[in-house]
């Protein structure tokens, strides 16, 4: 009866404790990310799409509102981990350098499907295919709005 | 029901209430089941809290509202565990709180297949009164459900419970199958059942604009799911079977309501199970608690 008392107590507090640091978490705006060191070897994952994959062609290239609302599920799935401009954080790279900007839509895609999962990036086939598409619209839309000099990969 | 166990729930309760106020994270994009698991894990660092309520109607006795919240983490991207609480109202009778449940969910693969199996391993603590109907195992049935909570509540089970699941995701339709085995760690017999899950959002195209009500935020499905008897009587001889369409609506708030009525398949069954739940996504929760206890930001 103790351990079941022990047990429940445990898990109120957690409880607890999740919901004052959910508070505390959206009264304060989040910091500006930390800039992330920049590892080519983090995008390695970007590679091994298989050539099949890495050729589909993007279905909804020419579709009008495919970016802003590729951008509505960027902000609600991915900027968490990868910010809000997906300039990367401590927790996920990012998405603004060369390898990914230069990626095929087939290959992010790809990558978007079946995730890094030993790596933390979840599998996001849970979202249907069309929505995976406008996240790759998205994405690629940020190469043509970041400078150059944002991408790492283009420092001194 | 014991003082510290009515503290707990009924703080739970208004912690849960709490959480509606805080300001919304992620959109989740969650399956409309409630016994059928698919092959999504949680995403990492993330907690879920889901509340979820079971109205069953009971021939020869008197009907009930089970209850139970959980506590879902994903502690990796290919391991979520997850802790329940749960309860149980006896119209005309008592309310008593149940048991708890540990489960975890772990997923062998790297990569995204035709067939995603996930394992799933729980240990449950509970008592005779459980009255959930979390799944369909072995040889439950209806009538189990007429002992008192007085008596029933005397009986301590301590099971652990194995499931294979096997999920498919195709043109916007998932298809799950979960085999279920279940051993009570007293000397009963390896009980078995199985749930099965198809499901499909109204709309599988993401809207350009923010909005609650359109068609991306809506998941349709239906859920089948019971028992298989045990080691020494398999098969669907004394076991009960239910039949649920199931509807999920993920708020952009971040919030998932959830609600389900079930129809008993044959004369062991309930005949009618009202299931409803709600739940709410905090992200990045395990980075908030390693910078509590100093961790790097």
């Amino acid at each position: 009866m103790k351990a079941i008392a022990a047990a429940l107590a445990v898990c109120a507090s957690f409880l607890a404790v999740s919901v004052v640091l959910a508070q505390t978490q959206n009264s304060v705006k989040p910091p500006a990310a930390a800039a992330p060191k920049y590892d080519p070897a983090i995008y390695a994952e970007l590679q091994k799409a298989p050539e099949k994959a890495r050729n589909r062609a993007n279905p909804l290239q020419n579709d009008a509102d495919a970016v802003a609302a590729g951008a509505i599920l960027f902000e609600q799935h991915c900027a968490e981990c990868h910010g809000h401009s997906a300039e990367g954080s401590r927790k996920a790279p990012s998405l603004l350098v060369p390898e990914v900007q230069n990626a095929t839509p087939g290959t992010l895609f790809w990558l978007l499907t079946n995730g890094v999962v030993r790596k933390k990036m979840p599998v996001w086939s849970k979202l249907p295919e069309p929505r995976r598409w406008q996240l790759v619209r998205y994405i690629k839309s940020l190469g043509s709005a970041a400078p150059a000099a944002e991408s790492p990969a283009h420092k001194p | 029901m014991a003082p510290l166990h009515r503290l707990v729930l009924i703080g739970s309760f208004f912690l849960f209430v709490l959480s509606i106020f805080s300001p919304p994270p992620a959109l989740a994009q969650e399956n409309p089941y409630i016994v059928a698991y698919d092959h999504y894990l949680e995403e990492p660092g993330n907690l879920e809290i889901e509340y979820f309520s079971t109205l069953g109607t009971q021939r020869g006795g008197n009907n009930f509202h089970a209850f139970w919240v959980e506590f879902e983490y994903g502690a990796t991207a290919w391991w979520t565990t997850e802790l329940y609480l749960e309860g149980q109202t006896t119209f005309n009778d008592s309310t008593v709180f149940t048991g708890f449940r540990w489960e975890n969910r772990l997923r062998p693969l790297k990569r995204e297949h035709f067939i995603n199996p996930v394992l799933y391993v729980e240990y449950e603590n509970k008592n005779g009164a459980d009255k959930i109907l979390k799944e369909g195992e072995g040889h439950d049935v209806e009538s189990d459900f007429l002992v008192s909570n007085a008596q029933a509540r005397k009986e301590h089970i301590h099971e652990i419970e194995l499931k294979l699941i096997l999920s498919s995701t195709f043109k916007g339709w998932n298809f799950t199958e979960n085999t279920l085995a279940a051993k009570d760690l007293s000397n009963s017999p390896w009980e078995f059942g199985y749930a099965l899950g198809a499901s499909r959002p109204f709309a599988l195209k993401a809207s350009a604009k923010r909005c609650t009500l359109c068609p991306q935020n809506f998941v349709a499905g239906v859920e089948m799911y019971g028992g298989l008897g045990d080691r020494h009587s398999f098969g669907l001889h004394h076991t009960s079977h239910y039949l649920a369409p199931a509807l999920a609506w993920n708020l952009p708030s971040g919030w998932t309501l959830r609600i389900s009525p079930g129809f008993g398949l044959n004369d062991n069954s309930h005949r009618f199970l009202m299931r409803w739940g709600v739940s709410r996504e905090i992200t990045g929760f395990g980075s908030m608690v390693s910078r509590l206890f100093g961790g790097r930001k």
